[in-house]
């Protein structure tokens, strides 16, 4: 059986050619960036053509690139590291409510040394009002971390109106935005988005796992969280992965020239799944916006049944898929995303994501959309939830 | 596979799905909050169970307990059917992940307070209520736990305020089901009942 894999926000193939950047780095040329010899340089040589590539997709010069292990990793240097750095001019930071647990937790690690955190709510398609910034925005506030998308909803942030909400009302704050969902998946530039750290990762636009960035301004200052030798000019220590590096490079370089293309191509596929689903399965809905949405992002909420039983019944019909139910996450605990949309905790249950590939098919959508139906039929069939509905609208 | 064979195929092709209309007793456990909700309909003749009906809102795990309960206690006297445990089930399924233990285990919970609304109805009290199971059966508060109720980490208890050190969680005792559950959540995520704050 061939398989659909729809779960791109967990994980994604490499793109053609980056294992073939990346292997020479592994095996011949495996010298240490930080070495004066030649096998050292050549390494050194190749981070530096990453450095301006990855630099390149998100119009920033390969200085202001700091190389990391991930996403996480990009987040919780920006959110420590520029709190931390900035700790003399006050102790105030602005989050949005449904940031990555990368910052979210990062920011609750602030609060336990003395800082204070404003949680920016969300409306009911999961965007952010620049308005709602400037008016919880204090003029001792340091930080303020939106993200640019989010990769439960789909929903693409105001990132440029946050930022000069944010300029006008606190000039002295740092503004920093977690791209990992959008980053290679649609055009930023950090200038025009007026943001001074942005956090992308590799594996996010089909480079290797374990190949991450941050970007940091000029001028802007940070502490960094892996302290060891000056390696990404003393910000982030640790030898570089430089495979890893390369790969991210490439992907980097694939992603800005394939973009137009791809954009169209998955935009056209995931408006199949938006429209289609819920002409053929009652009670249905779209969660996030239907307008400013990441082009491979397609997510519901499906009533009266949970999600991981959704994903188990697609998995046996070879489709792979994603869940932010309570029962699908190691702490069972329902997503917070949804919740702070203002979704109960029910329809929360039924939260079911399709997160396509570059690979993703017409035949891979026409497949969805005929194991889908049959399968919420047997799942509410089952379910005293959609009887008590049924019940109660004669039906 | 975070299943067992056993889980697969319970889930995959339940037994005894479905109501009863003129059942002899109904009983219900768990809301949709926490992630699983049971509802369970017995018919019962000369002390024994003739039919097992089920419905289940919840993940894989919570609609094979369901199907593995209706089976074990079909055919059982009711004796015998009070004696089926949330344990006894996860056994039968060749045991079921950690972390699905508490939550989606209860359908023993759901058939027992389908027989005690059976019994209620035996003793006279015509049309007796849907009995709603305690989700916190079992669970008498005994201050903080040992182990995190998510990540099963040791549990620090200093001065009233209790915390998992391995997945950093704020804990705190539910007032409903005695539970410890996550500070930052808005309902107890165990039994879905608002947490006061």
């Amino acid at each position: 059986m061939k398989r659909v894999y729809l779960d791109a926000i967990a994980a994604a193939p490499l793109a053609p050619g980056v294992l073939e950047a990346m292997r020479p780095f592994l095996e011949t040329d495996f010298g240490n960036p930080q070495s004066l010899h030649s096998d050292g340089q050549a390494a050194a040589e190749a981070i530096a053509l990453a450095r301006e590539r990855v630099a390149a997709l998100i119009g920033a010069d390969p200085a202001e690139i700091i190389f990391t292990s991930s996403g996480t990793e990009s987040n919780n240097l920006a959110i420590k590291g520029l709190a931390q750095a900035q700790r003399a001019r006050g102790n105030h930071i602005i989050v949005s409510a449904i940031e990555h647990a990368s910052v979210l937790n990062a920011v609750k690690t602030l609060e336990k040394a003395g800082f204070t955190a404003a949680f920016v709510p969300v409306d009911r398609s999961g965007r952010v009002d620049p308005a709602e910034v400037g008016r919880i925005i204090r003029k001792e506030t340091i930080l303020v971390s939106v993200m640019a998308a989010n990769s439960e909803v789909g929903t693409i942030e105001p990132i440029a109106e946050i930022a000069r909400e944010v300029r006008l009302k606190a000039p002295g704050a740092v503004i920093h935005t977690d791209a990992v969902a959008a980053a290679g998946h649609v055009p930023l530039n950090v200038r025009s988005l007026g943001v001074d750290a942005l956090s992308l990762a590799g594996n996010a636009f089909y480079g290797p796992k374990g190949s991450a960035a941050l970007f940091v301004k000029k001028g802007t200052k940070i502490v960094p969280q892996i302290e060891g030798g000056i390696q990404e000019s003393g910000r982030r220590g640790g030898t570089e992965n430089v495979a890893g590096i390369v790969g991210m490079g490439e992907a980097a370089r694939l992603a800005a020239e394939t973009m137009p293309e791809r954009v169209a191509r998955m935009s056209a596929l995931r408006n199949r799944l938006i429209q289609e689903l819920p002409r053929r399965v009652d009670r249905v809905y779209l969660t996030g916006s239907a307008e400013r949405r990441l082009p491979y992002h397609a997510s519901f909420c499906v009533e009266f049944i949970e999600g991981e039983a959704m994903l188990l019944s697609l998995d046996f019909k070879g489709i792979a898929a994603s869940s932010f139910s309570a029962c699908t996450s190691k702490s069972l605990k329902v997503s917070h995303v949804l919740l702070a949309m203002g979704l109960d905790h029910t329809l929360a249950q039924g939260s079911l994501i399709f997160s396509l590939i570059d690979s993703t098919t017409s035949e891979d959508i026409d497949a969805v959309l005929e194991a889908f139906p049959p399968i919420v039929e047997r799942l509410r069939d089952m379910s005293p939830l959609y009887t008590q509905f049924k019940k109660e609208h004669g039906r | 596979m975070i299943y067992s064979d056993k889980v697969m195929d319970h889930f995959q092709n339940p037994r005894n799905v479905g109501t009863l209309p003129d059942a002899d007793g109904v009983g219900q456990v768990g809301n949709p909050v926490c992630g699983d909700m049971m509802t369970f309909y017995v018919k019962v003749k000369d002390d024994r169970l003739t039919d097992v009906k089920f419905q289940t809102f919840g993940c894989g795990a919570a609609i094979a307990v369901s199907s593995m309960v209706s089976e074990m206690a079909v055919g059982k006297t009711v004796e015998e059917a009070m004696a089926i445990t949330n344990e006894k089930v996860a056994e039968e399924l060749g045991g079921l992940p950690k972390n699905k233990m508490h939550c989606s285990n209860l359908g023993a919970d759901a058939l027992h307070a389908a027989l005690e609304n059976f019994k209620a109805k035996a003793a006279g009290e015509t049309a007796g209520p849907t009995v709603v199971a305690d989700h916190a059966h079992g669970h008498e508060a005994e201050g903080a736990p040992e182990k995190c109720p998510y990540c099963e980490g040791p549990v620090e208890d200093a001065a009233g305020m209790c915390s998992c050190k391995k997945c950093d969680l704020d804990l705190v005792e539910c007032g409903h089901c005695h539970l410890y559950t996550n500070k930052a959540e808005t309902h107890c995520t165990h039994c879905g009942a608002l947490l006061e704050s």
